[in-house]
């Protein structure tokens, strides 16, 4: 039976169908991979070649990675936050979806801004670790998102895991700023902190290959989205069908059972 | 290319990189081909969903 | 306003009725300070300077201990579906549980605490700053906290899943706790802003924590 489109969608709703979803995403999809390939084979060319830095040396070319790896980190953050209110407040069918299959690229993104901050403290400021504003708060940032995965996979309702797991993803996204604001205040005023770390100051031509770079992982972390995306709908469908075979087949044996 | 004293951390940084990337891209499509074949083989038990399409 | 006074006089008796919660609290209190000297070393100089932190964290890790606990007696026996359909608004009971975990257990940590800065060589001037910061700043850790004890209600381990989510959200209170002190101490005019900060946040959780946490328990209940 054909319907008459309802007027006017939203961009949200448009793609509030999983089916209309897989199919437009399974179109996407290799474009958008293509493109991550494409943007960071060329930003690491560009980075590797750039000028040298004339504080840091070579040793700067770790923020084309380190950077976005922050920037997506938080992105990812924010879309876990937005996926949860679309979640509680819209009911979207997607959101839960969008959430879930955020959580560990989010992670993930982190760890790598982590382990790569690491890396470039201990040849510029002599330690591993450093306690800067900045670190620490993608350190807690991290331990936010390992909650948010804990807390999922220990709810065995897995509708209320989500909803769940949304109101803490939005508490988090309330005190963020906050922790932000509290970690730089401890920096500021303790007497025996560690030298002012500040951000190097980007020279306009070590910024191209940043961009490209920042871009590159973007479209990556967006690829790798709508393909979690995907396999957690897939996932859905095979608790269904598995549960829909329980069904049958206890649709079966119920008529012998009651002679 | 010699990238300094300290080229040690920037290609371990690098391959760091390349390395969770690639790895979660790795980890999505394995999970994806899984549940396909799962699918496929659940539907050719002929198992259906209320809203699938009658055979 | 009755209902809310009767509630709170209720678990606030109930708290410390059972003694048990409070006195683990309480004990592992003292022994993680009695540990650390031992573990960091005599140096009395390092203990006076590090003090505050220690006093600090320890009384956030011995309120956790307990936090994990504030919904479940009342899941088990039910008492939590009547409260949910009974006259008071569920973020009001969250509110009461909150503010009787912060008097039966948050406030006896907070007199131990001085107490306990004798064993660290707190400087004398510090005294009554990291009480009054305290005092101040465990609202925070008690409203807060019952976010983490909703959200566990029926998670598996739940215990240490808590802790695992606390974690972050406890870092302002901590730091703004320990500027305080550190403020004060020093002099370095940085009291009275983190003082007002600490405040702040506590007032903050102790309006918005009870939202979250009756959004949560009305999931949970039937």
């Amino acid at each position: 039976m054909h319907q008459a489109s309802p007027p006017a969608q939203t961009f949200t709703q448009r793609f509030a169908n999983p089916t209309r979803f897989m199919a437009l995403s399974a179109k996407l999809l290799p474009w958008i991979a293509a493109a991550a390939v494409l943007l960071i084979a060329i930003g690491l060319v560009m980075g590797l070649q750039a000028p040298v830095d004339y504080q840091q040396g070579h040793t700067a070319k770790i923020m084309y990675v380190h950077v976005p790896a922050a920037w997506l980190s938080m992105a990812g953050y924010s879309l876990i936050a937005i996926s949860s209110f679309g979640l509680l407040v819209f009911r979207h069918p997607l959101a839960d979806v969008s959430a879930k299959a955020a959580a560990p690229i989010g992670a993930a993104f982190t760890l790598l801004c982590l382990v790569t901050g690491s890396l470039w403290g201990k040849p510029m400021w002599g330690a591993f670790w450093v306690w800067d504003p900045r670190l620490t708060s993608v350190l807690i940032l991290f331990f936010l998102y390992m909650g948010l995965i804990a807390l999922r996979s220990a709810i065995e309702d897995e509708a209320l895991a989500s909803k769940l797991t949304a109101i803490l993803a939005l508490v988090g996204i309330v005190i963020l700023p906050v922790i932000k604001f509290s970690v730089e205040w401890n920096s500021l005023h303790q007497p025996a902190s560690v030298m002012r770390l500040g951000a190097p100051k980007i020279h306009p031509s070590l910024l191209w290959p940043l961009l490209v770079m920042a871009l590159g992982l973007t479209m990556a972390f967006i690829a790798m989205h709508m393909k979690g995306m995907q396999n957690e709908i897939l996932r859905r469908r095979v608790k269904a069908l598995r549960a829909a075979e329980v069904q049958q087949a206890a649709g079966y044996a119920a008529p012998q059972a009651a002679v | 290319m010699d990238l300094g004293p300290h080229a040690a951390y920037i290609w371990a940084c690098f391959a760091i990189a390349g390395l969770i990337v690639a790895g979660l891209a790795l980890w999505l499509v394995i999970e994806g081909r899984r549940q396909q074949r799962l699918i496929a083989e659940l539907e050719a038990r002929g198992v259906r969903r209320r809203s699938d399409p009658a055979p | 306003m009755n209902a809310f006074r009767q509630l709170l006089k209720r678990d606030v008796m109930l708290t410390f009725r059972e003694g048990g919660a409070v006195g683990t609290a309480l004990g592992f209190y003292v022994m993680v300070i009695t540990l650390l000297p031992l573990g960091i070393g005599p140096d009395l100089n390092l203990l006076a300077r590090i003090a505050p932190g220690l006093l600090w964290v320890a009384l956030m890790l011995a309120a956790l201990l307990s936090l994990g606990r504030l919904f479940e007696t009342d899941l088990e026996d039910g008492s939590l579906d009547v409260l949910a359909t009974a006259g008071l608004p569920l973020e009001a009971v969250a509110a009461v549980k909150c503010l009787a975990h912060w008097l039966g257990t948050a406030v006896p940590l907070v007199i131990m605490a001085p107490v306990l800065g004798l064993l660290l060589n707190l400087p004398l001037d510090a005294y009554l700053p990291l009480v009054m910061s305290m005092l101040v700043g465990t609202p925070a850790v008690s409203f807060v906290g019952g976010i983490g004890a909703a959200l566990t209600l029926k998670a598996r381990r739940g215990g240490m899943l808590i802790a695992l989510l606390m974690l972050p959200l406890f870092v302002p209170t901590l730091i703004f706790g320990i500027e305080t002190v550190a403020g004060a101490v020093v002099d370095s005019g940085a009291f009275w802003p983190s003082f007002l900060i600490l405040s702040a946040i506590s007032l903050a959780s102790i309006v918005l924590a009870p939202l979250a946490i009756a959004a949560a328990l009305r999931l949970q209940v039937q």
